[in-house]
């Protein structure tokens, strides 16, 4: 019996939680993204200007969150570093749904055959390869560059949803609906988009977000070694890279994008996990 | 069982052919002529002979592929053209700083995991839970590199209990070795252990839910004593999983954060191997990590199928 009480108030303050963790995650979402959509017309200072005269400002009113040193606004730079880390993050969302989803369909369609065996070994295959070793290769070949960092980040994104829709979709292979769309006639790609796809949908979105925050700690990582954007384009990653042998005297240097990463991949996160229990509440308990 | 790990046995040996022909393909096919890309462009014509020649590019693509193959399982990985020694050599060296680097991580990452995931599930929906998750949270957004670097500037800048960064070696002893390890292995250890200590906690909170729990409640156990004496035993598998997933996470992660201290391991090596365009270098570094992804998740499924004979029938496909 206090068994069942400790669930019920558990389940509660979860569904409280959950929402609360889509309030706070859609919050930090939107402000950062919002951040890096202002950048494009407008930032505190232009940061193609150096002013050495200006270097290792620590935060004050003219420079919110002070200068670097070359006497850049560490504020404008995270600002336009946004846009790097999101659309990096968000291509590279985009490859991995544009070629994992159809597969994954694919090879729910043909449950069993070769072609299921087919793309599922490949996915495997592609699993053994985490994102920085692919980009590492791609970066051995053809140079370090922001397009590469979302190549490689991308090609990790595939597999994922090539399993999470096949996995989706194989549950819903066997409803009676689908059962008598092949009654009507559809054949299997017509079933796969049309009542297939869109039952997947909320999955993919979860995972989608998820993905994306995955993407952002990437591309930070990437650029930190040297393997993503390069300068001019401003990175959280690459400015934490360049702040490293300044840590001791300009502390203020390394914390700020890297407040900046934390807060927007936390932000993702929540967000994720707040969709995951308002789009199916029976998921709520397994929530980790 | 039997049929079961041949089956598994020959899908590995696929995925590691398949792996190798792609890195093969990526590195030494996809640039054209290697020997062109790694000397740059001004490179005199006999200099691109000699190493064409040293890099046996004279064959054909299929020949040269099965040479790196076989070359690779008697444990010869070629020449560095930029150090003028044996692959395997330099490989075997930055080993005993990337490998011990990703065992410490692991443990931490378990010492740290395990109380913090059953001290969540034991406390459900309280206080204790919310704080573990939210700890989590943040654990998991936190970009390693970045805590590192916070954490040179607090234990090494500031405190100066700790090194900033560099191997002590193990001839300096046990102690001086693994203490410039300490920091690396904190902040490897520190997404991957709030990744299993959720679930832990969530695995837990599966098996309490199970009907032989609540036949042990009913038996008169308390809530403490089933989850000490049933579930945890049982909710072990999943987290046994991860934790072998993780090992080979940890020694690809491990690359980015032996940047941040300067450890002379396979990560120092493999950028540095980038820059100077040694090819045979990245590649045999590349091939030696995705072997052991394979391996362990190789090794995992095995393990499992051991506890778990339900896999096996499934492997089976019954």
């Amino acid at each position: 019996m206090t068994a069942r009480l400790d669930t019920t108030t558990g389940s509660g303050m979860r569904r409280a939680m959950g929402n609360r963790s889509l309030v706070i995650g859609l919050f930090l979402t939107v402000f950062f993204a919002g951040m890096a959509l202002i950048s494009l017309i407008w930032v505190p200072y232009d940061i193609t200007q150096l002013h050495i005269a200006d270097k290792l400002h620590t935060p004050e009113p003219a420079h919110l969150l002070g200068t670097d040193h070359f006497g850049r606004d560490i504020l404008s730079m995270i600002m336009v570093g946004a846009r790097t880390s999101i659309a990096v993050a968000l291509v590279a969302v985009g490859i991995g749904m544009g070629l994992g989803v159809p597969l994954g369909l694919w090879a729910a369609a043909r449950k069993g055959s070769l072609v299921d065996e087919l793309i599922m070994r490949g996915n495997d295959v592609v699993f053994a390869f985490p994102s920085l070793l692919i980009a590492i290769i791609i970066t051995a070949i053809f140079g370090a560059s922001a397009l590469n960092a979302i190549i490689a980040i991308g090609i990790f994104n595939i597999p994922v949803f090539a399993r999470l829709t096949r996995s989706g979709a194989l549950s819903l292979w066997t409803r009676d609906y689908v059962l008598a769309a092949r009654v009507a006639g559809k054949g299997p790609a017509r079933i796969s988009i049309e009542h297939i796809l869109p039952n997947v949908t909320n999955l993919l979105i979860v995972q989608g977000t998820i993905q994306f925050s995955l993407g952002i700690l990437a591309e930070a990582g990437l650029s930190y070694v040297g393997l993503g954007a390069q300068p001019p384009i401003p990175s959280w990653g690459r400015m934490l890279a360049d702040s490293q042998t300044m840590i001791s005297f300009a502390p203020h240097l390394a914390i700020f994008p890297g407040l900046a990463i934390l807060f927007t991949v936390l932000g993702l996160n929540l967000l994720g996990d707040g969709l995951r229990d308002s789009f199916d509440p029976r998921l709520r308990r397994g929530r980790e | 069982m039997l049929r079961y790990m041949l089956k598994r046995l020959v899908s590995l040996c696929l995925s590691l052919l398949v792996a190798s022909a792609v890195i093969f393909l990526c590195i030494e096919v996809v640039p054209g002529d290697p020997a062109a890309y790694m000397l740059g462009m001004n490179a005199q014509e006999d200099t691109l002979a000699a190493l064409r020649a040293e890099l046996g590019l004279e064959g054909s693509t299929l020949s040269r592929y099965f040479a790196w193959v076989g070359g690779m399982v008697q444990g010869d990985f070629g020449t560095s053209y930029t150090y003028r020694t044996p692959v395997a050599e330099m490989i075997g060296e930055r080993l005993w700083v990337s490998l011990p680097l990703a065992v410490y991580a692991l443990v931490l990452s378990t010492v740290i995991a395990f109380p913090a995931g059953i001290w969540a599930a034991s406390r459900r929906g309280r206080l204790a839970d919310y704080g573990v998750m939210g700890m989590t949270q943040l654990g998991v957004a936190i970009p390693n590199f970045w805590f590192a670097m916070l954490m040179v500037l607090v234990f090494a800048i500031n405190l100066r209990w700790m090194p900033a960064g560099g191997f002590a070696g193990w001839d300096e002893g046990l102690f001086a070795a693994l203490k410039s390890l300490t920091l690396p292995a904190i902040a490897l250890a520190l997404p991957q252990a709030s990744i299993l200590a959720r679930v832990m906690r969530s695995s837990l909170l599966d098996t309490l839910g199970e009907d032989f729990i609540r036949t042990a409640r009913a038996k008169g156990l308390t809530r403490a004593q089933a989850l000490w004496r049933h579930a945890l035993r049982n909710a072990l598998i999943p987290v046994l999983t991860i934790i072998g997933l993780q090992f080979s996470f940890l020694l690809a992660g491990a690359i980015i954060i032996e940047n941040v201290f300067y450890l002379p391991g396979l990560g120092r090596l493999v950028f540095k191997a980038i820059s100077a365009r040694d090819l045979i270098v990245v590649e045999s570094v590349v091939m030696l990590l995705v072997f052991a992804v394979i391996m362990v998740n190789f090794a995992v499924d095995m393990a499992y199928a051991a506890v778990d004979p339900r896999l096996r029938k499934g492997g089976q496909g019954r």
